[in-house]
């Protein structure tokens, strides 16, 4: 049942138009959010074949400026920010000194002295006062969610429709890059980014202009197939690819190693939050793996069910859901590293029944490129 | 929308009786509060269900929700058709989407459960809470 609303929820500027729209609403990390509009599995299915327009103004923003912005971005994420050019965006994590999660976030590179952050929508204000506190350099750092509304435009025909209200040569934007441009007379920060396992884009742009996006963006999308997606079908499309999502795969107790990021983590880029215990795991080798699992019968393992293997128990699901487009029943799972090889038989436990269920390779999901 | 010669608990079930037997199942509201239903799972012929404990389960991509016995009985038939197509739980949620059939242990207990005039004056205040 979805959690009554309440006036202390924040609300993104296109609230008024979900409503409208009589998406089911709920709290989500502080804030008013659609859940779904005409059902998760049709918003899944349109996003796989067509296009879903997600509002995800809830994400925060934060900007970090100055000639020490380098340094400080580097002093506090555990991938290499040096490696960005002008344009670019990288996947990192922002690390505790215990090399944890404080958060997962996208790092677009602006300019040398210009870098903005995306940040999960319930961890901003705690993101801004850890990068903060941990300010040892000139750089100034600005929380600035406020400032920005984001959509996202995902699935096979996205670049398509979003072609058609900007200038800007969509194609070539490759992925986990970006630019800045005009649509529909609005200027915005264009970004081949998403959190479906589809291509796509992201856009930033003033809050004030939401309404008309959206609903220019609707109209250039129906013809051919586009749908409002709510947050539901981003979870199980985010599930279905195998991507992490902070306070479940990844929080203040994980490490990027454990959680299968190896990939974000450059120890050797010089020192960061984390890196002496990040260094210290990976030499000492994992306790636990992030892995993927297909059930074998018909049961559904949801967030928190025990896993068990050879008879105890081994860990516990971080993300558990049938999987629309696949048609299996999938989760994410911690598990010591010598049940992670594909084909070993675990079960999980739903209503006091152990489940069987199956390691599989991730991602469960990729796209045909 | 909700049948009048149906019956209904604050749980979002309804129960149709015929005679001394009671047909089960969940409401419109609950339907669309669930979403897509992906699952469900019911108690097999010769069980005895309570009033007011759980006898079945139904799950939507999103959420797990539990079903309550409105009255007390012995299981007749659960809808096997549900197992293969448990969307119909959204699509006819009054009609082809019964959960079980049950013998009434003692059919005056119906009469205590909502008519349909009180349940939907229910469902709209909660809808005007949302």
């Amino acid at each position: 049942m979805t959690s009554p609303t309440t006036a202390q929820l924040r609300k993104t500027a296109l609230n008024a138009e979900h409503r409208r729209l009589k998406a089911k609403m709920v709290n989500f990390g502080g804030w008013d959010m659609p859940v779904e509009y005409s059902g998760i599995v049709s918003e899944h299915m349109a996003t796989r074949t067509a296009a879903g327009l997600f509002d995800v103004s809830h994400m925060g923003e934060i900007e970090v400026f100055g000639e020490d912005a380098l340094a400080l971005v580097q002093h506090v994420t555990c991938n290499d920010a040096s490696r960005l050019a002008i344009g670019q965006a990288q996947y990192s994590g922002l690390m505790t000194p215990q090399g944890t999660f404080v958060d997962d976030l996208l790092v677009h590179k602006i300019s040398d002295k210009h870098y903005f952050l995306c940040v999960n929508a319930g961890t901003q204000d705690q993101d801004f006062e850890h990068i903060l506190a941990n300010n040892h350099t000139g750089a100034q750092i600005e929380n600035a969610g406020a400032r920005y509304s984001q959509l996202a435009i995902q699935g096979p025909k996205a670049l398509a429709i979003l072609q058609a209200l900007t200038p800007v040569p969509l194609n070539s934007v490759p992925y986990y890059h970006f630019t800045f441009g005009d649509v529909d007379g609005v200027d915005c920060l264009i970004a081949r980014t998403g959190y479906t396992g589809e291509d796509g884009f992201e856009i930033y742009f003033p809050p004030d202009q939401s309404e008309k996006l959206w609903n220019d963006l609707m109209e250039a999308g129906s013809g051919v197939g586009m749908i409002p997606c709510g947050l539901g079908a981003r979870n199980t499309l985010r599930l279905e690819a195998s991507m992490c999502l902070y306070g479940h795969e990844i929080d203040d107790t994980t490490t990027p190693y454990e959680a299968g990021l190896g990939w974000i983590c450059k120890p050797n880029k010089g020192e960061f939050l984390g890196r002496d215990a990040l260094v210290r795991q990976k030499e000492k080798g994992l306790e636990r793996t992030l892995v993927g699992f297909e059930m074998q019968d018909r049961l559904i393992a949801r967030d928190a069910c025990g896993v068990c293997a050879e008879g105890k128990a081994i860990g516990r699901v971080t993300s558990g859901s049938p999987a629309p487009f696949l048609k299996k029943n999938i989760g994410m799972a911690y598990v010591p590293p010598v049940f992670r090889a594909p084909g070993t038989e675990i079960s999980v436990e739903i209503r006091g029944k152990q489940a069987p269920a199956r390691i599989v390779p991730m991602p469960f999901y990729k796209r045909a490129k | 929308m909700y049948p009048s010669d149906y019956r209904y608990t604050k749980e979002h079930e309804w129960i149709k009786v015929s005679g001394d037997t009671g047909t089960i199942g969940i409401t419109d509201y609950a339907q669309h509060e669930l979403g897509d239903v992906v699952f469900v799972e019911l108690p097999a012929a010769g069980t005895k269900i309570t009033t007011g404990d759980v006898f079945g389960t139904i799950e939507s991509v999103k959420a797990v929700s539990e079903i309550y016995a409105p009255v007390s009985g012995e299981v007749i038939e659960a809808n096997a058709a549900l197992t293969a197509a448990p969307e119909t739980v959204n699509s006819d949620p009054h009609g082809a989407a019964w959960l079980i059939k049950i013998k009434l242990a003692n059919p005056a207990e119906v009469s205590s459960l909502m008519d349909a005039a009180a349940y939907q004056a229910f469902v709209s205040e909660k809808e005007a809470s949302a």
